[in-house]
């Protein structure tokens, strides 16, 4: 089945990008390890109980501490640690020209990106505070997907 | 140019043909077999980048993890028994009480604070068989709860520590906030008509600044590095247990293992 072998030949080997494009794919994947620091961070940090001292600041504690800090009682953080390094995994498999993982990167950066709208949401109008490490990963979020649009579609 | 010299020439030349052919060939097996492997290896080098990085993530982790979590102290029998002589000035409870809680907290601590209701509420249901130990464990990145350690200690030396360290976890969202809290503090001895005069001289004297150094020192010989941090009969409790629910399981049990005489 010729069309078959084909597509799958597209979707799982590498092709080559335009030099511009793997430089913005290597900047998200560069990106994305500073949230997956932040987020690794935090989640060390609920794993060893030490939500306590996060900073010396009741807004952080607020906030990781609140029941929605948590899903199914897995951290937000352990998740956020996951994502960040599935958009680094892809990030780096999309600047070595592989098709797949560009769009993987790109749903998976939405799908952030809308968490983190909730999440903002979360803090400025139910918890009424904010954890300063939730805002530099929504900051980070936002670059992200800034970055994904402005990479240009090939034709 | 003879015969025999031309038919040389001819051979020579084939010979140089034949030659450059064969190098020629060589050189496409050498680049093809170059480009190959330049091939693998940008295949293979995604897969190394990214594992070498969750590698570096998972033992980063572990490393701060290992750092940050709580040792499983307990308060050596010699240092419980000379604990059990020097009694503890704050301590609500019976001396003979089966169950010893006894809670390093900073006053400025949003945990601490959020603790100290139900931990009031334990000492109601379990009454006598629950004593209850306070010492204070102020953190320098807390910037009024070393004077907050202080008022409740100057409050103390007219007899008044429970009360104003009840105040305190009360108040503390607002003098956590203010610029000036001693100020606060000072309103707050007045609500619980202690001698102003005397407060103020207090808070700024020797005599509660040695206890409070006094407390920490105990604090970190016991390893005590995060507030709250709580000892059950001298066994620590884990921060993941530093919720009521977690807090009567565990004086329950200690309940079970020392039944009221």
């Amino acid at each position: 089945m010729p069309f078959q072998s084909k597509s799958r030949d597209r979707q799982s080997t590498a092709i080559a990008l335009p030099r511009g494009t793997v430089i913005v794919y290597a900047v998200v994947a560069l990106i994305s390890l500073a949230g997956l620091a932040d987020a690794t961070y935090l989640t060390v940090q609920n794993l060893a109980g030490e939500t306590a001292v996060c900073g010396g600041s009741p807004d952080c504690f607020r906030v990781l501490g609140s029941v929605y800090s948590k899903i199914a009682g897995i951290p937000i953080a352990a998740i956020g640690t996951l994502a960040y390094f599935a958009v680094f995994t892809f990030a780096t498999f999309a600047a070595f020209g592989y098709e797949r993982a560009r769009t993987f990167l790109a749903v998976t950066v939405f799908m952030m990106f809308l968490s983190t709208l909730w999440f903002l949401y979360v803090q400025a109008f139910l918890l009424h505070a904010f954890c300063r490490y939730c805002l530099f990963s929504a900051a980070i979020t936002f670059l992200l997907t800034g970055l994904i649009v402005a990479i240009p579609r090939r034709p | 140019m003879g015969a025999t010299t031309r038919l040389r020439a001819a051979r020579a030349s084939t010979e140089f043909w034949t030659r450059i052919d064969l190098e020629l060939r060589s050189c496409s097996l050498n680049y093809s077999a170059f480009a190959s492997t330049s091939t693998a290896l940008k295949r293979v080098l995604p897969f190394v980048i990214v594992a070498l990085v969750g590698f570096i993530t998972v033992g980063a982790a572990t490393m701060l993890y290992r750092a940050k979590r709580p040792v499983i102290l307990s308060i050596a029998k010699e240092k419980a028994t000379e604990k059990e002589r020097q009694e503890s000035i704050h301590v609500r409870g019976p001396a003979q009480a089966p169950v010893t809680l006894e809670e390093f907290g900073d006053f400025q601590c949003p945990p601490c604070g959020m603790l100290s209701g139900p931990l009031l509420e334990m000492e109601k249901d379990y009454g006598p068989k629950l004593r209850v130990v306070f010492r204070n464990f102020p953190f320098p990145n807390h910037q009024h709860a070393l004077e907050a350690a202080y008022a409740a200690e100057a409050a103390g030396l007219q007899g008044r520590y429970w009360e104003m360290h009840d105040l305190l976890y009360k108040e503390q969202a607002n003098w956590s906030q203010a610029p000036d809290a001693k100020q606060l503090f000072v309103s707050y001895a007045k609500m619980l008509g202690l001698e102003i005069d005397r407060f103020e001289t207090d808070i700024a004297g020797p005599t509660v600044k040695a206890r409070v150094t006094a407390d920490q020192e105990r604090g970190k010989s016991l390893g005590v590095n995060a507030t709250p941090s709580i000892f059950i009969n001298n066994q620590v409790v884990p921060p993941k247990s530093l919720n009521p629910t977690a807090l009567r399981a565990a004086i329950d049990e200690a309940l079970k293992e020392r039944p009221t005489s």
